[in-house]
């Protein structure tokens, strides 16, 4: 677990490449003109959610200006919807409504497909795009939300942008980009039985930094990505926003395949197997170079958390509270983390009590995630005095998991059974968890107040929320039937 | 877009690595559908202190010498987090036109750009020295105000007093669309034919990609 590289390619590095990347040749296939240091690229797919969309829209409108290409944009509610049931356009998020009612407007303005509130294919865009089978392999597809290059889990080239570029990529149907510079992180090795991928990305995070991957695109490679299912890559690459990077991408192999396989806006019979060539050949070609190599051993890797403020400040379950000199980020940095997350060094993470748990978000709210936190929680009990919460990511996963009985699990267990949306992984004045109280939260940032002011929030896994629900305090998911192995 | 070529102003160090969009603006001062009025949630959660929003005295804005900061001097991967433009929306309203720090996150970076602020690279060495020589001691006495920094684009340098010029980085585009304050959708839109001859080839090329056919 301890074998790490990275190996930079020297800055003025002219070698020839004479074989391509993944990325290279989606950008190829995707560059209307070259210039300079940026590119004008073809934009296949534009998502919109009503926290940032709504305004994109209304840009281009008073501008008098067109969305080029409507049948190729797409826009749903999820941000500040509300997730308690029998929701309508009213949310307890100050002024929500109006977003919600000026992304409506918009939307029907621009002849955009809408995932209305009560539409039953609303969901979390980056959610419902692979689940609706709009993201595909090879496909260029940007969203004003930093969490899109969660896409790149079917193979496609997404990434988050602003509104303005929103208001850009669709009045024109192209963006101007510099080409990333290129890393490949491969993760070696068999997980065991309760790790998962949120695992893998905390610890890229934690040795590499939330800025480790800044600028760049990623490609994630190795036994252990090519092992996990297609929700599991979504969240992988989800995290890759948390690097800080461009984007991040997994060659897309038969699990894609069949996962997209019938999806309602995957192409069909002939379009399908003109499609499934071309996939086929969006692999890094074996003598590729990549700027930049990160390799990772996971055979022993234990579940992750973080213990401080940013995802960087992340550690093995098993840990303590690291010290100052062991903690990898600045004195300062160190001492707010430690002071705002109200914790000791030294002391272990298992030992920390907690308020709340909450399992959902485009990081970790699919039907996956919603199965592993389910078979801890199935026959268990939330804690006394411990809040737990179920946001299912989309409308569509959520039947799915009614169906299959999850929701029965949840709520026998004491979690709250919510209606999909973006919810508790941000705080947008409406709904918090508290001034001062400790959450386990499957979600992606654990700023300073971003589940509410003074709320201390410590990422993990689903299975660890649900574990560290059970117990009352953040626990080794591990150490629970089914995932403790016999020789544990 | 208003052109950016030079800037003479009061610069205000906030060194700390990472600073996120989240701290940058919170989700819960985004009041309404817009770009205005977010000045007064910049940084809220620093800034102020309870429901009441005392201003926090140990937060460097409310520092009456920096009260015409014009510049913000800020650790690597500035602007990290989520892609809300409201948090660049917010930096220009306050008074910010320009961002010196190690490195800025991707799109917060593009988010700059379209709203005509300068986000240049500095080292971090460079930084935390002209933070120094720029720290003004507390106090609200004018005479005490820091001296201002002056940024020239064309040149890419920064000047002020105790140091000659350094040289700050920005990629050619970026330097080129700020000086020009040209707006990008309209430059875009001069390539309207190659696009539309890029979109029939690639239709057949890619017909799967696309969700509709053209009538």
């Amino acid at each position: 677990m301890d074998e790490q590289r990275r190996e930079e390619r020297p800055a003025g590095d002219r070698r020839p490449q004479h074989s391509a990347t993944i990325l290279d040749k989606i950008w190829r296939e995707h560059l209307i003109a070259a210039g300079g240091d940026r590119g004008l690229l073809a934009i296949d797919r534009v998502f919109l959610h009503e926290r940032t969309g709504a305004i994109a829209l209304e840009g281009l409108r008073e501008r008098g200006r067109r969305v080029f290409a409507a049948s190729q944009v797409f826009c749903t509610i999820d941000h500040i919807v509300d997730t308690r049931s029998g929701r309508g356009d009213s949310t307890l998020v100050p002024n929500g409504r109006d977003f919600i009612v000026h992304t409506r407007a918009a939307a029907r303005h621009a002849g955009i497909r809408l995932f209305d509130v009560t539409d039953p294919d609303q969901g979390i865009v980056h959610v419902i795009s692979p689940e609706l089978g709009l993201a595909l392999p090879g496909l260029t597809i940007v969203c004003p939300d930093s969490h899109t290059c969660t896409q790149g889990g079917v193979g496609a080239f997404a990434w988050g942008i602003g509104s303005t570029e929103a208001e850009h990529a669709l009045a024109t149907g192209t963006l101007r980009l510099t080409k990333p510079r290129s890393l490949r992180v491969t993760f070696d090795g068999r997980l065991t039985p309760g790790v998962g991928s949120k695992d893998l990305s905390l610890l890229l995070i934690s040795r590499h930094g939330a800025g480790g991957g800044n600028g760049m695109a990623i490609e994630f490679a190795g036994s252990a990505v090519r092992a996990l299912g297609v929700e599991e890559r979504l969240t992988l690459c989800n995290m890759a926003a948390e690097f800080s990077a461009v984007t991040a991408l997994i060659a897309p192999d038969d699990t894609t395949f069949a996962y997209l396989s019938g999806r309602r806006y995957a192409p069909r019979e002939a379009r399908w197997d003109l499609a499934l060539t071309h996939w086929r050949s969006l692999s890094s070609d074996p003598s590729a170079v990549f700027d930049a190599e990160i390799r990772l051993d996971v055979n022993d890797l234990a579940p992750m958390i973080t213990w401080g403020t940013s995802p960087q400040h992340a550690v093995q379950i098993t840990d303590a509270i690291p010290g100052e000199s062991a903690a990898g980020t600045s004195r300062e940095a160190y001492r707010r983390a430690v002071a705002y997350m109200g914790v000791t060094p030294g002391v272990p993470l298992t030992s920390l009590a907690i308020d709340a748990a909450f399992i959902g978000s485009c990081t970790n709210g699919r039907i996956a995630d919603l199965r592993s936190a389910a078979r801890v929680l199935e026959g268990r009990r939330v804690a006394r005095g411990v809040r737990a919460i179920c946001v299912p990511g989309s409308s569509t996963l959520k039947r799915q998991a009614e169906a299959e009985g999850l929701d029965r699990i949840f709520k026998d267990a004491g979690f709250e059974w919510r209606e999909s949306g973006c919810s508790l992984c941000f705080y947008a004045g409406g709904e918090d968890l508290g001034l001062g109280k400790r959450v386990v939260s499957s979600t992606n940032r654990n700023f300073e107040g971003r589940q509410g002011p003074g709320t201390r929030t410590h990422i993990a896994s689903p299975a660890t929320v649900a574990a560290s629900a059970v117990n009352g305090h953040i626990a080794d998911v591990r150490r629970f039937e089914p995932f403790r192995p016999c020789e544990y | 877009m208003q052109a950016f070529r030079t800037l003479t102003a009061i610069a205000v160090p906030l060194l700390r690595d990472n600073i996120d969009t989240d701290a940058i603006i919170p989700s819960r001062e985004i009041k309404r559908v817009g770009k205005v009025g977010l000045a007064q949630g910049l940084f809220a959660g620093w800034r102020y202190l309870g429901a009441e929003r005392e201003p926090n005295p140990d937060f460097i804005l409310n520092d009456a010498a920096y009260a015409d900061a014009g510049i913000l001097l800020g650790g690597s991967n500035f602007g990290c987090g989520s892609s809300r433009e409201h948090a660049v929306w917010a930096l220009a309203e306050y008074g910010f036109r320009a961002i010196l720090a190690p490195s800025f996150a991707p799109i917060f970076f593009d988010n700059c750009l379209n709203n005509g602020l300068l986000a240049a690279r500095l080292p971090a060495e460079s930084v935390q020295m002209i933070a120094a020589l720029i720290a003004a001691p507390k106090t609200t006495l004018p005479a005490h105000a820091p001296a201002p920094l002056t940024l020239d684009l064309e040149r890419c340098e920064v000047t002020g007093a105790g140091f000659g010029p350094l040289a700050f980085s920005i990629e050619p585009h970026a330097r080129a669309r700020l000086l020009d304050g040209l707006d990008a959708i309209d430059f875009t839109l001069r390539s309207a034919d190659a696009i539309e001859e890029f979109r029939a080839a690639d239709r057949t090329r890619r017909p799967w990609a696309y969700l509709e056919d053209p009538a």
